[in-house]
């Protein structure tokens, strides 16, 4: 990741930024004692209910017809955890009726895009929820372990599956840290015109992609604005004037198995 | 009177050889028989290139845009194989578009008579559902007249 020479509050009076890749360890233990100074800041203004509003749709910009999906755009979700209620499906629901999948009475392998994990901390008891998918890396270990290079990560940064070329290997399943990936078992009819899937592949959320280019939100993000706790963001993680840069800028925000160096899209606060 | 019986043998020949040809123009107007395959004409006014184009290329053409919609994420839509559903659907029965599984799909009239499998529906939907509006709805540009022609501006046009 590249410093963003823009990024406000990173960047000091003499023109240095700080950077999401620390070159050595101390600057690294600089950041960290930053971003933890930073995390109790963003702590005090929660509870005095100030900051985190607005949580939701953000409208991505539409490309023209027949242009292709650029790199200048990393697409990302941010979700915070304290706005996801256990119990709150709707962002399940709702990509089960966008993209078409749904149980087929075999639970332990019908397919999953999406998924609430409840949390507990086994010391204290204390749970949150969170919605888990297809993190979008940017170092995807399913691209990296593809033996015919059907999984693959499109330029503006969206993990996809080439069913086209898909052999059903399942590698990437076995390769992703998130258990984001589902083989299809069964025969499958009746797909969305424009969400294709059948038997024999492997399959992941994909982020909406065809939302994505049409200039909308991801289904499950809009759910959860309008129906759910409004916890998630979508937006372009390169753009220093979206919504999602900013608060990602501002706030600490986790990305899971962060220690794995895949560089998720899809970051989480309240974890 | 060798010479004219072998003169006669001739006009009978020639006469004979007329009446099976104009019996075979006359066939030929009567349109094609019965075995051939007849896909049903889709709803627009034309297709999006030439008809002997399309039977001949169809199949090139898909690969190509499948590849550029995948992977590029361009959707130009007009080798879109949701287009093509969306315009050659066929109605059964109860007045709703069918799927593959009924032999009057319009993929299928001519699949099954060629005996070509084609699994673009074990994944694609068979029949028109609710539509992307990157669904490119413009009237469909004529194709230049030879194919080779053809197919070279339709690559150079991926090449961006």
């Amino acid at each position: 990741m590249s410093c963003r020479s823009n990024s406000g509050a990173g960047c000091g009076r003499s023109g240095e930024c700080e950077c999401a890749t620390a070159t050595s360890d101390a600057v690294d233990n600089a950041r960290r004692t930053f971003l933890r100074g930073a995390a109790a800041m963003t702590v005090t203004t929660l509870a005095a209910g100030v900051t985190l509003y607005g949580f939701g749709a953000e409208p991505a910009a539409a490309r023209a017809t027949g242009e292709k999906a650029s790199s200048k755009v990393r697409w990302g979700l941010l979700i915070d955890a304290s706005k996801c209620s256990d119990g709150c499906t709707a962002c399940v629901s709702a990509c089960q009726s966008e993209n078409g999948w749904h149980d087929t009475g075999h639970p332990t392998t019908d397919a999953q895009w999406i998924r609430k994990l409840t949390v507990k901390d086994p010391n204290t008891g204390a749970t949150f929820s969170l919605p888990m998918m297809c993190q979008h890396c940017a170092k995807p270990p399913c691209v990296d372990v593809c033996p015919t290079g059907a999984s693959f990560r499109r330029a503006d940064g969206i993990v996809l599956v080439d069913k086209h070329i898909c052999i059903g290997c399942r590698y990437c399943m076995m390769a992703c840290p998130y258990k984001a990936r589902s083989f299809i078992h069964e025969p499958v009819d009746d797909q969305k015109p424009y969400a294709p899937r059948g038997r024999g592949t492997v399959e992941s959320c994909t982020l909406c992609v065809h939302r994505v280019d049409e200039g909308r939100t991801p289904a499950c993000v809009e759910a959860c604005n309008d129906t759910g706790g409004g916890a998630m963001l979508f937006g372009d993680l390169n753009d220093s004037s979206s919504e999602i840069a900013k608060r990602v800028a501002a706030y600490r925000t986790t990305r899971i198995r962060d220690d794995l160096g895949t560089d998720p899209g899809v970051r989480y606060v309240n974890i | 009177m060798r010479h004219a019986v072998v003169r006669h043998i001739r006009t009978i020949a020639t006469l004979l050889l007329a009446a099976a040809l104009m019996l075979s123009v006359a066939t030929a107007r009567a349109g094609p028989p019965d075995w051939l395959p007849k896909p049903a004409r889709g709803k627009g006014e034309k297709c999006v290139a030439d008809t002997g184009w399309m039977r001949r290329n169809h199949m090139t053409a898909l690969m190509h845009q499948r590849d550029a919609t995948v992977h590029e994420g361009i959707h130009t839509g007009r080798f879109s194989l949701e287009r093509c559903i969306e315009c050659h659907a066929v109605n059964g029965a109860d007045g709703k578009p069918v799927t593959i599984a009924n032999p009057k799909h319009f993929c299928r009239t001519c699949h099954d008579y060629a005996a070509v499998q084609i699994d673009c529906f074990d994944c694609h939907a068979s029949r028109p559902g609710p539509k992307a509006a990157t669904t490119n709805n413009a009237a469909p540009e004529r194709f230049a007249k030879t194919d080779a022609a053809v197919l070279a501006q339709y690559l150079r046009s991926l090449e961006r």
